[in-house]
């Protein structure tokens, strides 16, 4: 495919590349606390600020909480919004992710994914989204940082679709993405805002019997974020589920529209399989780890081994027909975790994968490898041995045991 | 859930109410229910003033005052406030 609109090439590290594109957005309101390694998208928005080169009102917050009820209450005006966090600070956000979503507000937000303490650590792994998995946003996990820059720009467009009317975070690798500097080709300021367009709003029917848009304006008063007892809660928490339906559209939607303007797209913007067709083992991961599978995927196939990654782009809402229609014909399938669900039967990958591929007749052998907590280094070589465990789980038909943990001492 | 209840395909999203608390009947929560004594009552208006659900109403074109129990909660203010003691709460089987 080949860019039908002129681009410039830069060097930016994922959080620069973050930044960028939300400058290119037309941000109305960003409100945020800085963490590691999610710091450098706060400084560099705000050096935009500063210079003048953004009309974005920026609110320095007291703390993540805070962060994210300003950006709530920003977007329930109409506002487009974001925020960045990570770790610790996405914890704290933890209860007004929940108003957020349930409050249909399309804040955008970007994670540096790292790791919760204790023990302290500041490094990469998916522990502190993965905790929010049910919190209601939209999850797309990125692989390097053009990728970055490109699923921001994108997130604007699904969240704020009418039907959807989510928020999202934007998972990019802590460190691995966040702070490497990559080759990121951008497109113009123009480009962007036409691809991303005004917010569109959904229609409410309001206490003056006003079909009006959904959002605080003096002029069409209503009255947002009531209380909805045994009567009407469970309605509410249906339509959410409606919304995240709709996503899958959505995306699918975007990563083809935005292929056209810029010439990238990330699989369907749902799975991202590589070499998968005629596959015998896979491997599911998320996030950067796929650069180095597919790496490793290349020598194997050149070694005349059917190997084949897909790599998991969009986690909320689960692609559940893509992953069982690239998955139905595989032997044997690995799912990568970088997080873990201490005491259940794996981690969040593997139980949503594994869950969505049972209902197949003739299911995969489907076993996990937790790896990488902390920002533990996963080389080509451990990646490699569990292909290496595939073949053989693949030949005989039998995994011996579920859950495994790569490049740990046992 | 009565019949009279909507789908969630036929609400607007995120809760907007689309009769805001005018169809909530809150009157139901209530434990005790003020009664007024006529003969103390001075038609000050205090508790008309001080209640939190406006659920009690001045009729200026007829000179009293009005206790609507689809919205009191029964919370008591009015009683308290009462600067001659013509409200009192009482059971509604008292």
């Amino acid at each position: 495919m080949t860019p039908k609109i002129k681009q410039e090439t830069t060097a930016m590290n994922g959080d620069e590349a973050v930044a960028f594109a939300v400058k290119q957005c037309d941000v109305d309101v960003v409100a945020a606390y800085p963490i590691t390694p999610q710091t450098i998208i706060v400084e560099k928005f705000s050096e935009y600020v500063a210079n003048g080169e953004v009309q974005t009102e920026f609110i320095c917050t007291e703390s993540e909480h805070s962060a994210m009820t300003a950006c709530l209450a920003a977007s329930a005006t109409g506002a487009r919004t974001f925020t960045a966090s990570a770790s610790a600070g996405l914890a704290l956000m933890h209860e007004m992710l929940f108003v957020t979503s349930g409050s249909r507000t399309p804040v955008v937000m970007a994670v540096a994914n790292r790791a919760l303490s204790a023990p302290l650590n500041i490094h990469g792994d998916h522990s502190d989204s993965m905790a929010e998995r049910d919190s209601g946003w939209l999850q797309i996990y990125v692989e390097n940082a053009q990728e970055a820059y490109d699923s921001i720009i994108q997130a604007f467009k699904i969240a704020e679709e009418v039907g959807v009317s989510l928020p999202i975070i934007v998972g990019l690798d802590g460190f691995t993405i966040s702070h490497t500097l990559e080759r990121v080709d951008v497109l113009s300021e123009d480009v962007v805002k036409k691809f991303v367009g005004e917010r569109q709003f959904p229609m409410v029917l309001t206490h003056e019997g006003k079909t009006v848009p959904f959002k605080l304006d003096p002029e069409n008063p209503m009255t947002m974020g009531p209380n909805a007892l045994q009567n009407y809660y469970f309605e509410f928490k249906r339509q959410q589920v409606e919304g995240m339906n709709n996503a899958l559209k959505g995306i699918q939607e975007a990563n083809s529209e935005y292929a056209k303007i810029s010439g990238r797209s990330y699989g369907n913007g749902l799975i991202d399989p590589y070499k998968l067709d005629d596959a015998e083992i896979a491997i599911v991961c998320i996030g950067s780890t796929a650069g180095t599978l597919k790496v490793i995927v290349d020598q194997l196939r050149e070694e005349g081994m059917k190997a084949g990654v897909l790599r998991l782009r969009t986690f909320r809402p689960l692609p559940v027909e893509e992953l069982r229609n690239a998955l139905k014909n595989v032997k044997a399938v690995a799912v990568m975790d970088k997080s873990m669900s201490p005491g259940g039967l794996g981690a969040p990958v593997f139980n949503e994968v594994r869950n969505a591929l049972y209902d197949i007749k003739q299911h995969p052998i489907i076993v996990n490898y937790i790896f990488g907590l902390g920002g533990r280094d996963s080389s080509p070589r451990d990646l490699r041995r569990i292909f290496e465990d595939l073949t053989k789980i693949a030949k005989t038909g039998v995994a011996e045991k579920q859950v495994h943990y790569l490049g740990l001492r046992e | 859930m009565s019949s009279k209840e909507k789908t969630w395909k036929e609400i607007s999203i995120a809760g907007v109410p689309p009769k805001s608390s005018i169809g909530f009947m809150t009157g139901d929560w209530k434990t005790y229910m003020p009664v007024r004594d006529l003969e103390k009552c001075t038609t000050c208006l205090t508790c008309v003033m001080f209640c939190p659900e406006g659920a009690i109403k001045w009729r200026p074109e007829m000179g009293k005052i009005e206790f609507d129990f689809s919205f009191c909660k029964g919370c008591g203010i009015c009683a308290n406030e009462c600067p001659t003691k013509a409200i009192t709460m009482k059971l509604p089987e008292e």
